[in-house]
């Protein structure tokens, strides 16, 4: 393979992408083979798989491949009538790949229901529910070309509720688990209708990369032999072997350049040592994750944009939303040794669309059966639940025979569902914080809808439900609560045709600024019922093939 | 044994220099290779401490013997918690020295007001300690008459020291913690890198998808 080319800052080049995740990789990898010269500007590092590692203590507690809290702090509050505290409120991929490299690879399509909802159940008091303006037909082909270009194991019919597919999975599932057989059989005897997960990890070989080894290490990890299917271990490179893609890693951009026309001209950037540059551009996609892409406009103010970049509409930053869900541990007689293999092997989607007038609330979900826990993890409750059960001691004999006993026979079941867009819930900057480069930390202000607590309650029910059919010898489930930290993070710079009502239009361009675009979890306009990865994913070979026509045809 | 180390050596200044594609190609004889020279290099390693005296790895090594007691199987000693926890305080937990410093003697003042002429939590029975480390449980339970001296730094040493003994027990052995993967020996976790179905009990009789859609139809027109 031939080195990588490298731009000079002052190089106009056709496009510079920001961020490098599930978006970002794709729209490299998509515009530079359509010719244009592409810079992308990661805040991470540059690793690779040799660098990855099972080391629990450097990758969960000292944040190796994630936002960091002690140098990127944040803030959050309830409502924007409280005062914002400081408190970790999200975790996202920084590095080469974003967050395609550490998250659990479940990969599930978005359904019809979820472009049109508002068409289908009207209006929700208390949320700006607003249907996409594209459908579930228009992204179908996308959908399926990540699927097959990045590599994904699945089932296709399997589901009686999977929406049309013009194309099979490229590769047969995943082996299933012992969770997996519990979660199916108890399902089929509640005429429930589970099927084999959809994941971004490949149960065959490609080329430079090896199938899955089973080794358990995939939520929160990188993978060492490249099975997961990140943007990292696919786009990224292909994107290099183009010759005309830089990935240029340590890049903090701080603010996108406009000139007095209300043209964008650049991104600045400080690089490893602080260093400030402007990396000249024709064009500038934005994809550094719905907390960083509006977060950035936020920071880019002018004469022209006082309030923020291309937010004329002031609901950059708005109708926060990162999906929802309780969970429950069980024990069961003999051991699973779920640690092994992928995180989740079996899953279903009949909750998936629910008919408010029956449920008395607008949303739907899915179940999965996972062990994502690593060891340490399984064995303390960090912010999420540790494995053992209410009312273990901390330490001592009795903590640790029950860690003995327990760590082979546990099995965890997690559902997944909406979150309605609520104005409130937002992303926007602290005035009374900083990080380390000195600029305006993410406050993030959330509470959820009632109705996402209601289906909260509603998917809890389900999970006790399938647990009583199963024969777990001991069971409890996480109590419905206001959720205060983000691992999805949507809806935050919205796609619309309405240049009062959303930030971006169908194309991802920004209602104000012509040649500046936004694509990532941020473009969302409903929530999905979770696993937002691969509509993300999707969203961007769709944004290239738009982008790469407006700019064939002169119109950027 | 040094033919060992310097293999385990070239093993990882050659991984880090190949291509992925070489090493996940290569991956299973790489990883067997770095079991292999992991564990002769291990046991040919001499353990010398870079951050507690030999006095205070004494205690260190009591308390955390107390999370996690060694009973039929191994504990927090035999995995050689003391060392990971001193290794951490100079690398990746550097943050923690000032905890550590102010908290164990803050623990040992505890020890001294609890059981007259001792001053050292090593020193105690096994029953004393426990009182001991007990008397932060009941520090932390709202409301309680408080028999001692309140000592936020003992009481966050030994919350640190606990996480600090809990992950050195239970960390990959790779990463300077659970010796001999004695941890994993007690919770059932095998040492391998790479596994294969049947993982457990409830797949191992799975007849595949096609076939256990029907089984499951048939049961349900039995019943």
């Amino acid at each position: 393979m031939p080195e990588p080319i490298r731009y000079k800052t002052s190089d106009e080049v056709d496009f510079v992408v920001i961020g490098s995740g599930a978006a970002g990789g794709v729209l490299a990898k998509e515009l530079s083979t359509n010719g244009f010269r592409v810079v992308v500007l990661e805040q991470g590092p540059y690793l690779t798989e040799a660098d990855f590692t099972h080391n629990e203590v450097e990758v969960l507690q000292r944040n190796q491949l994630t936002n960091r809290p002690s140098l990127q702090p944040t803030t959050f509050r309830k409502t924007p009538h409280d005062k914002a505290r400081r408190q970790p409120a999200l975790v996202y991929g920084r590095m080469v790949g974003g967050s395609s490299v550490h998250f659990t690879a479940n990969y599930w399509r978005f359904h019809e229901i979820d472009f049109i909802e508002r068409s289908k159940v009207g209006p929700v008091p208390g949320a700006a529910l607003a249907d996409w303006p594209i459908t579930y037909a228009d992204l179908e082909p996308y959908y399926t070309k990540a699927e097959w270009e990045l590599g994904v194991s699945g089932l296709a019919g399997a589901s009686p509720f999977d929406p049309p597919r013009s194309k099979p999975y490229p590769m047969p599932p995943l082996p299933v688990k012992s969770g997996g057989v519990i979660f199916e059989r108890a399902a089929r005897k509640l005429d429930w209708h589970p099927f084999p997960a959809p994941m971004a990890i490949l149960s065959q070989p490609r080329p430079g990369r090896s199938v899955c080894v089973q080794c358990g290490f995939c939520e929160s990890f990188g993978c060492e032999v490249g099975a997961k299917s990140s943007t990292l271990a696919t786009v990224i490179r292909m994107a290099e072997k183009t010759g005309r893609c830089e990935i240029r890693p340590n890049c903090y951009v701080h603010r996108v350049e406009i000139n007095a026309h209300g043209r964008v001209i650049g991104a600045a950037y400080f690089d490893a040592k602080r260093v400030t540059h402007i990396q000249k551009a024709k064009a500038v996609v934005v994809c550094a994750n719905g907390a960083e892409t509006p977060r950035l406009l936020l920071l880019s103010t002018n004469r022209q944009f006082p309030d923020g970049l291309a937010n004329s509409s002031g609901l950059v930053g708005k109708y926060l939303m990162m999906n929802s869900g309780p969970s429950a541990m069980a024990l069961f007689e003999h051991p699973l040794n779920d640690y092994k293999g992928v995180a989740v092997s079996r899953i279903l989607h009949d909750f998936y669309e629910l008919d408010p007038q029956k449920v008395g609330f607008c949303g739907g979900g899915g179940l999965d059966a996972r062990f994502d826990m690593t060891p340490i993890s399984f064995a303390t409750t960090g912010y999420d639940m540790g494995g053992l059960p209410p009312g273990t001691p901390k330490w001592g004999k009795e903590f640790k025979a029950t860690l003995a006993h327990n760590y082979t026979r546990s099995l965890e079941f997690v559902s997944h569902g909406t979150s309605l867009p609520v104005e409130n819930n937002s992303f926007s900057l602290d005035p009374n914080v900083n990080d380390a480069w000195g600029l305006p930390a993410l406050r993030m202000t959330y509470k959820d809808h009632p109705d996402d607590l209601k289906l909260g309650a509603f998917l809890r029910a389900r999970i006790l439900e399938l647990l009583d059919a199963t024969d777990a010898v001991q069971k409890w489930a996480s109590p419905v609560e206001e959720q205060e930290f983000a691992y999805h993070l949507l809806g935050t710079c919205r796609m619309g045709n309405d240049p009062k009502s959303s930030v971006i239009n169908a194309d991802h361009r920004t209602h104000d600024v012509k040649n500046l675009f936004l694509c990532d979890g941020s473009s969302l306009v409903t929530s999905g019922r979770g696993q937002p990865t691969l509509t993300i994913s999707a969203l961007a070979y769709r944004a290239a093939d738009r982008i790469t026509a407006l700019a064939q045809k002169g119109e950027i | 044994m040094n033919e060992s180390l310097s293999r385990r050596r070239f093993l990882s200044r050659g991984v880090t220099g190949l291509s992925a594609a070489w090493a996940s190609a290569h991956w299973p004889a790489l990883l067997a290779a770095a079991t292999h020279a992991h564990q002769a290099a291990k046991s040919a390693a001499p353990v010398k401490l870079g951050f507690f005296t030999s006095d205070e790895a004494k205690e260190i090594d009591a308390i955390a013997s107390r999370i996690i007691p060694t009973d039929d199987t191994p504990g927090a000693h035999e995995a050689g918690v003391v060392y990971f926890v001193d290794r951490g305080l100079t690398t990746f937990s550097v943050d923690d020295q000032k905890t550590y410093r102010e908290g164990l003697p803050a623990l040992q003042a505890r020890v001294a007001e609890m059981f007259q002429g001792k001053s050292k939590f090593s020193e105690l029975t096994p029953e004393q300690q426990d009182e001991v480390l007990h008397s932060f449980d009941e520090q932390n339970a709202q409301g309680r008459q408080r028999r001692f001296r309140t000592s936020a730094g003992a009481q966050n040493f030994f919350e640190t020291l606990r996480q600090h003994t809990i992950a050195g027990f239970l960390i990959d052995p790779d990463y300077g913690g659970n010796r001999d993967a004695a941890g994993w020996k007690v919770i059932g976790r095998e040492r391998e890198h790479m596994f294969q179905p049947p993982f457990g009990y409830y797949d191992k009789d799975y007849p595949g998808w096609e076939v256990a859609i029907k089984a499951d139809a048939n049961e349900a027109e039995k019943k």
